[in-house]
């Protein structure tokens, strides 16, 4: 049963194929037997999992379930919950119980879904490797000597090992995308708001969103069904209405118009994985949709922007953290200064330290203007290219990632070539728009993402697309080899 | 006081492009200052040199002509949702202090301030 999507789960557990006490039992087992290699995975509550999966049980066997009663989810170990540790994937939370839950939490639970465990992350969702989580490096299921994309890594790696059948993510600067690429499973960043905030660490606030990941754009509706909508405790969170994201998935496609910026397909594109992205976008056009060339012209400014307003913000955020009310603090401090410096420099990893630093420099006084203001003003144009394509077009499609997945070790001495690796997601996240990926192939046996961006507030047009894909191709159901073995 | 260097005069003369902003040990110790983070001094020169190679790559938005460009902070441009004041949240500080790292009689511990 490990093998099924969300929707198909869904339908075992309604007509008593199996219960969700088998259901969690069976991915428990395989976390048990395979996560060793992958260390996808920084806790696993057995015991909470099991009496979440008895409790679903007694619901579905009242008929009180929701859509998700009974489904086991991994959650990224940036989402609070309360008396499970939420380290953040960081040394500075490693011993920080949280007292309540993130909202996106109390909504899966109060759907009945079973939290399976936390998964591993870049330290503070900083990075795009999963190398610089406290925890160690997660492992790409499809090759162990490669990273498995990041931040949102352990959820990637842990979908696509079927080690859980979904998970959740948060998207900054491509988070979901770029390791749902390079796991070769489906990740929906929604827009910026729709899904609340609140009890969910932090990290670039007016850029950070947290979203689906699965093997299927319908198990992706299915998720964010229970996850948008507005929340009065985040005050980013959009008031605008939420719609069964499952509604338009059967829509015939004809007459879709999808922009392609040639700023994607230029230089720095790897020519193997532009192979798989132009024979993706052939099966759409088969589908009924027009190819449209558009442009972004800003794309080369998409990368300093983003670096300096997501350390901007980030080192405001992370200045919470002091050492006095929760996390860590160091042994014996000899005076305020020392208890903030020293905790501070033995709490947060090399990457986080770098940010901060940039961050606090790009917003001390005297170089506000240029750096924090100017990146505001950019990423406004920025924004506007996107609003001006989508006056032509009703989605936009492109590469995820300039290319597959990398070695372990291959870019992490070196920050700013593994900047380079968001080079197609940043964007989104500046511009506040819905983006997925969606597997679209494979380089040497190495999964291929395809990239939509939609309009403001359309995540179901998006979703819409990429299962009318899915229903065209199988790359979505293509299964690593390192994933045999374990409870069936 | 900690102050850094003042910044070139004019946006011309970022835009002449013969203005890099080169950062020296010195302001990476003055920053790590207000950041509050100590450095190790073996590990200095290193997290100079990177953080360089990434403000270098910043850079090249000081050649965009962005005179007639509202920032944006929001990328939705949503102005701040207010709500009634009112109070909606119970007092929970046992539970917020069981947490922390020193505590006593309801209050924060930390190193003495003032002699």
């Amino acid at each position: 049963m490990h093998d099924r999507t969300v929707a198909q789960l869904m339908a075992g557990l309604r007509d008593k194929s199996f219960s969700s006490a088998e259901l969690t039992r069976c991915f428990l087992d395989r976390i048990g037997a395979l996560d060793e290699q992958l260390n996808s995975f920084i806790s696993v509550d057995e015991e909470a999992a099991l009496a979440a999966a008895t409790a679903a049980d007694a619901r579905l066997a009242a008929s009180d379930a929701g859509a998700l009663t009974g489904i086991p989810i991994a959650h990224k170990d940036i989402f609070c919950t309360d008396g499970m540790r939420t380290s953040c994937g960081s040394r500075m939370l490693d011993n920080f119980i949280p007292p309540y839950d993130a909202t996106l939490i109390k909504r899966f639970n109060a759907e009945g879904a079973v939290t399976l465990g936390k998964t591993n992350m870049d330290e503070f969702a900083m990075g795009s490797s999963n190398e610089s989580s406290y925890y160690g490096p997660v492992r790409n299921p499809w090759d162990t000597n490669l990273v498995p994309g990041g931040s949102s890594g352990g959820s990637a790696a842990a979908v696509a090992a079927l080690l859980a059948p979904a998970a959740t993510g948060t998207d900054t600067g491509g988070s979901i995308r770029q390791p749902a690429a390079f796991c070769g499973i489906t990740g929906l960043k929604p827009t910026y708001g729709r899904v609340s905030r609140l009890g969910m660490v932090a990290f670039a606030s007016s850029l950070d969103q947290a979203g689906p990941m699965a093997h299927s754009a319908q198990d992706c509706a299915l998720l964010l069904n229970a996850m948008a909508g507005h929340d009065p405790l985040d005050s980013t969170s959009s008031p605008e209405p939420t719609e069964d994201y499952t509604a338009q998935l059967a829509r015939q496609i004809d007459g879709l118009r999808i922009g392609l910026p040639k700023e994607y397909f230029g230089e720095g594109l790897d020519n193997a994985t532009a192979g798989q992205i132009d024979a993706a976008l052939k099966e759409l056009e088969a589908l009924g949709a027009t190819l449209v060339e558009v442009s972004l012209p800003n794309s080369h400014l998409t990368i300093p922007t983003y670096y300096v307003i997501a350390p901007a913000e980030a080192s405001t955020n992370l200045s919470r953290f002091d050492g006095v009310r929760y996390g860590h603090r160091c042994a014996d401090p000899v005076d305020l200064h020392d208890l903030y410096t020293r905790t501070r420099e033995e709490g947060f990893g090399d990457e986080v330290k770098r940010r901060i630093l940039v961050g606090t420099y790009a917003l001390s006084a005297g170089y506000y203007d240029a750096y924090y203001k100017k990146a505001q003003q950019v990423r406004r144009l920025i924004k506007q290219d996107f609003m001006h394509c989508f006056e032509q077009v009703d989605i936009i499609a492109g590469p995820t990632t300039p290319g597959p997945a990398f070695a372990l070790g291959a870019k992490s001495d070196d920050p700013v070539s593994m900047y380079l690796e968001d080079v197609y997601t940043l964007a989104v996240n500046l511009a506040g728009l819905p983006g997925m990926s969606v597997p679209a192939g494979f380089v040497d046996d190495k999964p291929v993402g395809l990239q939509l961006i939609g309009r403001h507030f359309d995540e179901s047009r998006l979703l819409n697309v990429a299962h009318q894909y899915q229903q065209a191709t199988d790359w979505h159901l293509r299964r690593p080899a390192s994933i045999a073995g374990g409870a069936a | 006081m900690i102050s850094l260097r003042p910044l070139p005069p004019t946006e011309a003369f970022f835009l002449s492009g013969l203005y890099s902003m080169a950062i020296e040990q010195d302001d990476i110790e003055k920053i790590a200052e207000l950041a509050r983070i100590r450095i190790d001094q073996g590990q200095i020169g290193q997290v100079t040199q990177r953080i360089t190679e990434i403000l270098r790559m910043v850079d090249q938005l000081q050649a965009v002509d962005t005179s007639e460009v509202q920032p944006m902070a929001n990328p939705l441009d949503a102005t701040q949702i207010l709500r009634p004041d009112e109070v909606t949240e119970s007092n929970r500080r046992e539970a917020f202090q069981a947490i922390a790292p020193a505590v006593e009689d309801g209050l924060y511990l930390v190193p003495k301030v003032i002699d």
